[in-house]
């Protein structure tokens, strides 16, 4: 009886077989290797790092630099010429179309004065200056502002100049002064750069399984070697547990060295040079950690699903592929249009994930009950995609390649 | 000992099997011969549980295969058609993951693998990967992770498809040592010189159902045919996908 019992606690071990049988299989593939351990997890940081170095050398070149603007009829204005001089602007020679120069993108801002604007000066009346501009030209936003300010600076200055002329206050002219408060923190700031960052995690992670779990189901299929392994005295739940914790085991080691790229990428952005301040150390890592726990395993179900449909490795990488575009809708929705968190949120899968760690990398923590909530709402979800995926693995079709 | 009652299994409007039964005993080699669409592979599938028959039963060694599926698999040794083995695992490492699946203890995985690589002479291949083996050594690898928990029953399924005359040789010095072991084998095939060199008992299938099942001389008899060939062709009733 010994023996039978000894053979039973074996055969209860099976879905830990399965998981280092797999383990071991794709840590000898190559492509699996590079997807998961290296162009997964590291691409992303690397990508990153440059996109925000960029942005931080442009943004910083463009405070600095002169601010070379065209402007036509400056000799008609030679005070208000000096004005814009002093304030960094270096008057360009004149151009034919302003309107054209910078729909054609030759001045990012445009300038013109009126022939009559020393007549209308002297007599004191309101004159002219127009501004040509491209509102949908983002980059061109900061030179817009820094004319236009400029150009309405030296209006008031002159206006109060003329007032007191006239032996009254320049306070009677302006009765209401708007001052600004600004509430953003230097972390606040850093989120609207970093509001794809909760995607970044969440590839990672689906790169990170992804070619183990085709491989797993629909790559087994096509190389036929499910039958075989199904003959096993082997329930099939036990060999999906095996090789869900396959999966999970990749992607989990994939999203660490992201993890750990990031942490590393961190210190070396001059994110402080934009008035902002980003923590993406071991408190941050340790966060986004406990928040995907349970999408490891929703993700790993999910891909494992998609392929067990698939008749081919191919097919199913082209599923997979589609599915992928899942995770993009969540991060893309918080990028484009802010949405205040309901508690309600944190508990919908992907999209708990991507407000967690907006809300850690805006500095504000995690509340307990928001983790509860993030976690509760994805196991649930994930384990409804393994019961799912389970009834599909007792098909009888599943294990049949042709 | 194998035994089939009446087995039926539908795709859609195809009836692939209908109506199928035999017996397969110990220490006998049972052939299951039939044109190549017979419904020869869905009746293995049924009896290794892969698939579940619509109508009709199977019993191996007493167990019921609907009722307890797994305790059938424990007591079946089985070479599907698809070898499927795990290319970037070496020979070793593919028969070692049966036996830990079969739930051996490393004591007895060691000393059955031991006999296994020597009957079937693969010592040479044991620690190659299996990408880029050949057909022979392919078949040879996944007996051996078949057999690894010593069944009583061995279900082969065109053991032969594929292989040189060397290695069919082989192959079946190998059944009938495992018959010699008292165990019950039963293999398909549409080659019916292997069937007829072989089998004490030939089971002819076509078209889904069991159109004869006898001992290699009394289907002669019975035909009327002196040569067996002849004997399956009368029997089936065309030429049809039957391979010299």
């Amino acid at each position: 009886m010994s023996t039978v019992m000894a053979s039973k606690a074996r055969r209860a071990g099976t879905a830990f077989t399965v998981f280092l049988k797999e383990v071991r299989e794709n840590l000898r593939d190559r492509r699996t290797l590079t997807s998961a351990f290296l162009t997964g997890p590291l691409l992303g940081p690397l990508i990153f790092v440059m996109l925000i170095s960029m942005q931080v050398n442009r943004e910083l070149d463009k405070a600095d630099q002169p601010l070379h603007v065209p402007v036509i009829g400056a000799q008609y204005a030679p005070n208000l010429v000096d004005a814009l001089k002093e304030g960094g602007i270096v008057p360009d020679a004149p151009v034919a179309d302003p309107g054209l120069a910078v729909h054609r993108q030759d001045a990012d801002v445009a300038l013109r004065i009126a022939a009559d604007y020393g007549k209308a000066w002297r007599k004191g009346e309101p004159v002219q200056v127009e501004l040509f501009y491209d509102s949908s030209r983002r980059d061109t936003a900061g030179a817009v502002e820094r004319v236009s300010r400029l150009v309405e600076t030296y209006a008031r200055q002159q206006g109060a100049m003329r007032l007191v002329a006239r032996g009254l206050s320049p306070g009677t002219a302006w009765p209401v002064q708007v001052a600004r408060r600004d509430q953003a923190t230097p972390q606040s700031r850093a989120v609207l750069m970093f509001a794809m960052l909760p995607y970044f995690f969440i590839i990672t992670l689906f790169m990170g399984g992804m070619y183990l779990a085709i491989d797993l189901t629909a790559g087994e299929r096509e190389r036929q070697s499910l039958e075989p392994l199904f003959a096993n005295p082997v329930a099939r739940w036990k060999i999906l547990v095996g090789k869900l914790a396959a999966i999970c085991a990749f992607s989990l080691a994939s999203l660490a060295i992201t993890l750990l790229a990031f942490a590393v990428v961190g210190r070396f952005i001059p994110a402080e040079k934009l008035g902002m301040e980003l923590d993406l150390g071991w408190h941050f890592a340790g966060t986004v950690l406990l928040l995907m726990l349970p999408l490891v395993l929703l993700l790993a179900a999910l891909q494992t699903l998609v392929a067990a449909f698939a008749k081919s490795y191919r097919e199913a990488q082209t599923y997979i592929s589609l599915l992928l575009m899942v995770p993009l809708i969540p991060s893309a929705l918080l990028a484009f249009l802010p949405i205040k968190a309901q508690a309600w949120m944190y508990a919908v899968p992907l999209l708990g994930q991507n407000l967690g760690i907006m809300q850690q990398l805006r500095g504000d923590g995690v509340t307990s009950e928001q983790f509860a909530l993030c976690l509760v709402g994805t196991l649930a979800t994930a384990l409804v995609a393994v019961g799912v995926t389970a009834q599909l693995y007792r098909s009888e079709k599943l294990a049949i390649s042709g | 000992m194998i035994e089939v009652r009446d087995l039926h299994k539908a795709f859609g409007s195809v009836k692939a099997v209908d109506g199928v039964g035999f017996t397969a005993r110990d220490g006998e080699i049972t052939g299951l011969l039939g044109p190549n669409g017979a419904g020869k592979t869905t009746t293995l599938r049924m009896l290794y549980t892969l698939m579940t028959p619509d109508r009709g039963q199977v019993l191996v060694d007493g167990i019921d295969a609907v009722a307890d599926p797994l305790a059938v698999r424990r007591t079946l040794g089985v070479l599907p058609d698809a070898r499927g083995l795990y290319k970037r695992l070496t020979a070793r490492e593919n028969i070692e993951y049966f036996a830990r699946l079969q739930g051996l203890d490393e004591a007895v995985l060691r000393t059955r693998q031991e006999a296994l690589v020597n009957t079937l002479e693969m010592r040479d291949i044991l620690d190659r990967r299996t990408e880029g083996f050949s057909q022979g050594q392919r078949v040879k690898t996944a007996i051996a992770r078949a057999l690894i928990h010593d069944p009583r029953n061995v279900i082969l399924d065109e053991p032969t498809n594929g292989l040189d005359v060397m290695a069919t040789r082989g192959l079946r010095r190998f059944m009938q040592q495992l018959k010699g072991e008292g165990r019950c084998v039963l293999f398909s095939s549409h080659i019916m010189q292997e069937v007829a060199a072989l089998c004490d008992r030939i089971v002819v299938i076509a078209h889904g159902r069991v159109v004869a099942d006898e001992t290699p001389d009394a289907l002669r008899a019975q035909t009327g045919e002196t040569n067996l060939e002849d004997a399956f062709v009368k029997i089936i009733g065309s030429e049809e996908g039957l391979a010299a």
